[in-house]
């Protein structure tokens, strides 16, 4: 089995409301695989498609090489997902969460309590195994939620914004076990609106906007085809910059305030450019996804 | 659009059963109190207090006390009360504020499964309610025995009515504050007008006749009976409403909780 996810034509209809319109993607064994998109692209509803959760409209979709609608017990056994809520049980404890979780799966119950151990000590909670979910900080329980995912040691993890709201530490501290988990081989299907995550840690990737894929493919590629190696950015551009960087058919965009070129070219134009026209602020960084992100889904505010 | 309709229950459910009993015995002494106390305060004050104005009550041709007239409506009542408020503002905290049931749809279990789980232990805690009240009525030596052991079967086929119904309205209040309205017109005059503290049959006509529809007449009945010791083919008549009560509020449960929560 070498493909882990396998979307064909995917669809998705809310009344009138098409959240996904006819995708197509395939998440092979070992990768890690993210959908971007502004707040509501269709992320969240592909994800829960995946682990049948919702019921599909239309298309095909293949999990662990078999058929989500027919087979969905069988697939959510073999996979683990941190849905974008909370969904801890604040009745239980830390450990009793766990141990609880483990039995909603057909998984022989002799080796739990080790195997929550286990995981305990992979999310540095040991020391915590007796509190109440409720008196945990949000790093904390986000760790915790990533725990309880791998309890049935699942071939494939799903995570829908797994970071959101958290300080940069605990960021930090969840991106790493992530990182042990893809060394370890393990697959990962992973929904984010922070580019710098995905950049980080996705192998693969698409872009979505209005229930459509926009792009497929590996972040640094992406960066290179749509935006090029480095940006320029203007703050109060002149006239005349602006009249000259359309005479030169720059790749650029002119936000009023500020002017971005995107340049392939090495630092000789940013030299040219702030010898030459800047007046104030001109910066040359290096071009990341979110300028690609910008640039495919455009800035206007959607909700 | 294609819609799935086949129901998917396996014994699954009982692993529902099992987490809300893990958070039971946590919360055990809170979970006892009531059914302990509430059958003490209603016995004061309408066997001591108002039994010593109404006296005794004619019941199947003999007079009996009135505390040993209300007893068995009390057990009644607490089997509806724990199975109906288990599924409906419990059930609701689970559901929509803990988010409880969208975890569990992330693992092998079918929302199906959850809801069986959900009101099966409504039912359960029918039963542990009315274990606990028959410890302390039985002490007042109001109960028959052995027959009025058979309250404890009876409280789970009346806590699966009552729980099947009242997780039929989780299923459709809008908000956890809307569960005033089943109760003030559903739970309430039921616990008022049937049979409970004074014979259905001193109401008038059409008011008899609608008490008849009220599942907690037909349990009231039940438990009146088991609690004196009087085991009659009759009987079966009043479990069998409660059975199709449940054959109609569970199925609907299960839709209204699938409209609800697969979207």
């Amino acid at each position: 089995m070498n493909s882990i996810i396998e979307a064909k034509n995917l669809r998705k209809q809310f009344g009138e409301l098409t959240a996904v319109d006819g995708i197509s993607f395939t998440v092979r064994q070992g990768e890690s695989f993210g959908l971007l998109g502004p707040n509501g692209a269709g992320k969240t509803t592909t994800i829960r498609m995946v682990y049948g959760f919702s019921p599909m409209t239309g298309g095909s979709l293949d999990v662990l090489g078999r058929d989500i609608t027919r087979e969905w017990r069988a697939i959510r056994g073999e996979i683990g997902v941190c849905q974008q809520e909370n969904t801890l049980d604040p009745d239980l404890t830390v450990q009793q969460n766990l141990v609880v979780f483990a039995r909603y799966f057909d998984i022989p119950q002799s080796g739990v309590l080790d195997r929550v151990e286990e995981l305990l000590d992979f999310i540095s909670l040991k020391h915590r195994r007796g509190d109440r979910v409720t008196n945990l900080s949000g790093g904390l329980v986000r760790r915790l939620v990533l725990a309880r995912a791998l309890i049935n040691n699942p071939k494939l993890l799903i995570l829908d914004e797994p970071t959101t709201g958290l300080d940069p530490q605990s960021r930090h501290q969840f991106w790493g076990r992530l990182e042990e988990l893809k060394a370890r081989g393990l697959t990962i299907l992973l929904t984010t609106h922070y580019m710098d995550e995905a950049y980080r840690l996705c192998d693969r990737l698409i872009i979505m906007d209005h229930g459509k894929i926009l792009v497929e493919g590996n972040p640094r590629d992406l960066v290179h085809t749509y935006v090029g190696k480095e940006v320029i950015e203007v703050e109060e551009p002149s006239e005349e910059l602006k009249k000259w960087v359309v005479k030169r058919r720059f790749d650029s965009e002119n936000l009023g305030h500020r002017l971005l070129i995107y340049s392939r070219e090495g630092s000789g134009l940013f030299h040219t450019i702030s010898t030459k026209y800047c007046t104030g602020g001109c910066n040359l960084r290096m071009a990341t996804l979110e300028d690609v992100f910008l640039k495919l889904t455009g800035r206007e505010l959607r909700e | 659009m294609k819609t799935r309709y086949e129901v998917t229950i396996s014994r699954r459910f009982f692993k529902i059963w099992r987490r809300n009993f893990t958070v039971y015995k946590k919360i055990w002494l809170i979970s006892f109190l009531p059914p302990l106390l509430e059958p003490l305060f209603y016995l004061f004050a309408f066997g001591a207090g108002l039994g010593a104005l109404v006296g005794a009550v004619m019941y199947k041709g003999s007079m009996v006390s009135y505390g040993a007239y209300i007893a068995p409506a009390l057990i009644a009542v607490n089997i509806m009360y724990s199975a109906f408020f288990e599924n409906t503002f419990a059930s609701f905290v689970r559901m929509f504020y803990q988010k409880t049931f969208d975890g569990m749809l992330a693992t092998p279990l079918s929302l199906d499964e959850i809801i069986t789980g959900e009101i099966v232990w409504g039912a359960t805690k029918s039963v542990f309610a009315t274990a606990l009240m028959l410890a302390v009525i039985s002490a007042f030596g109001l109960l028959t025995f052995p027959h009025a052991l058979l309250l404890l079967p009876l409280a789970f086929v009346g806590g699966f009515a009552f729980g099947s119904i009242g997780m039929f309205f989780t299923g459709i209040v809008p908000t956890i504050e809307s569960f005033n309205l089943p109760v003030f017109l559903f739970i309430t005059p039921m616990f008022l007008f049937s049979g409970t503290f004074f014979p259905a049959d001193n109401l008038p006509g059409w008011a008899r006749g609608a008490a008849l529809a009220f599942p907690l007449t037909h349990l009231v009945n039940l438990s009146r009976a088991v609690s004196f010791g009087e085991l009659q083919g009759r009987l079966l008549l009043h479990l069998l409403y409660l059975v199709l009560f449940s054959a109609v509020f569970f199925p609907l449960a299960l839709l209204t909780m699938r409209k609800r929560l697969i979207r």
